[in-house]
C-alpha cells in the first residue's frame, strides 16, 4: 500500500496532478497560520524581562534557522533516494529545495545580525554558531551553482546529490555548536529535553510561525518542482493531453 | 492612536524589529512570485512547442 503510494508518487502526471489540488489547502493553512502566529508574537506576547521588544525578532530569525537546517535535511535524504534508487522525483525535490533552503538561511543570519546589534553590541563575531550557519549558505549557494554548471541533468543531480550528503557533516556542527564552543549565541531555549524556558505566550507564536515557515517551504517547492517537471517532461504526452484539455 | 504609535515604537528598537519583519515578507513574497511568473512563461513556450509539432507533422 505504501510502496504502491511511493511508486505512484514517482510518476510525473501522478505527482503533478496531486500536488496541483494540494496547492490551495497548503496556502491557506499557510496564510491561518502566519496571521496567527503573527498576532501572537507581535501583539499578545508580552515584551522580554531582559531584552524588551528586540526579542519579537526571533518569531522571525528562529523558525527560519531550523528551515536552513530542516531544508537541508531534506535535500540530503532526497539526495541518497535519488543516488540508489534513481528515483526522477527525489531529484526534483531535492534541486528545488535548494533556492528556498538559500533563502531561509539567508534571513536567519541577517535576522541574527540585525538582532545581534542591539543585545550583543555587534553585527558579526566569527564564532563556532554563526560561521558554521554561513557555511550552510555557501553549501546551499554551492549546491545551486553546481547544478546549473552540468548540462545534462540526469548528471547534475547525481553530483548535486553527493555534495548534498557530504555537507550533511555541518548539520550537527551547527545545532550543538552553542554548547561545544563559548559563544554570544545564547542556547537552545526550546529544544531542550526538559521544560522549554520560555514563556508559553511567547512559545506558541513561535511553534505557529515554525509550522507556517514549513507549509511556505512546502508550497515553494511543489510550485517549482511543478515548473522543472513541466519543462522536463515537455515532449511527453501527458503534458500534450494536459495543455490540449486546456484549450491551448 | 496612541496605543498603535507604541506598538509600531516597539520600545525603542522599532528599526531592528521592522526591518527582519520587512526582509522576511521581501524575500517570502519573491520566493512565491518568480516560479508564479516562470510558470506563466514555461506555458508559453511550451504551447509554442507543441504548435510547431503539430505543423511538422501535417
Amino acid at each position: 500500500m505504501i510502496m504502491r503510494f511511493i511508486y505512484q508518487l514517482g510518476s510525473p502526471p501522478y505527482f503533478y496532478a496531486l500536488s496541483g489540488r494540494l496547492l490551495p489547502w497548503l496556502s491557506g493553512l499557510c496564510f491561518i497560520l502566519f496571521a496567527a502566529g503573527l498576532y501572537g508574537g507581535l501583539v499578545l506576547a508580552p515584551a522580554d524581562y531582559q531584552q524588551g521588544d528586540s526579542f519579537r525578532i526571533i518569531y522571525i530569525h528562529v523558525p527560519a534557522a531550523w528551515m536552513s537546517l530542516f531544508v537541508y535535511m531534506i535535500m540530503a535524504f532526497s539526495g541518497a533516494m535519488a543516488l540508489i534508487w534513481r528515483i526522477k522525483i527525489a531529484e526534483i525535490i531535492l534541486i528545488n529545495s535548494a533556492h528556498i533552503g538559500a533563502v531561509f538561511t539567508f534571513l536567519a543570519l541577517v535576522t541574527g545580525s540585525i538582532w545581534g546589534k542591539p543585545m550583543w553590541g555587534t553585527w558579526w563575531v566569527w564564532d563556532a554558531r554563526l560561521t558554521s550557519e554561513l557555511l550552510l549558505l555557501f553549501l546551499y549557494l554551492g549546491i545551486i551553482a553546481l547544478y546549473s554548471a552540468i548540462d545534462d541533468k540526469r548528471k547534475a543531480a547525481r553530483a548535486v546529490a553527493i555534495l548534498a550528503l557530504v555537507g550533511v557533516v555541518n548539520i550537527p556542527i551547527i545545532h550543538y555548536s552553542v554548547e561545544w564552543w563559548s559563544t554570544l549565541h545564547q542556547g537552545p531555549t526550546v529544544t531542550k529535553f526538559d521544560k522549554p524556558s520560555i514563556d508559553t505566550r511567547m512559545l506558541i507564536p513561535l511553534l505557529l510561525m515554525a509550522f507556517a515557515y514549513k507549509f511556505l517551504y512546502a508550497i515553494v517547492v511543489l510550485l517549482r518542482a511543478r515548473n522543472d517537471l513541466l519543462w522536463r517532461e515537455r515532449r511527453s504526452q501527458w503534458v500534450a493531453t494536459l495543455f490540449s484539455k486546456e484549450g491551448a | 492612536m496612541e496605543a498603535f504609535l507604541k506598538f509600531i515604537d516597539m520600545g525603542g528598537y522599532a528599526g531592528y524589529v521592522w526591518s527582519s519583519y520587512g526582509l522576511a515578507l521581501l524575500v517570502f513574497g519573491l520566493s512565491i512570485i518568480l516560479p508564479l511568473k516562470e510558470k506563466r512563461q514555461l506555458e508559453k513556450r511550451i504551447r509554442r512547442i507543441i504548435q510547431n509539432e503539430k505543423s511538422v507533422s501535417k
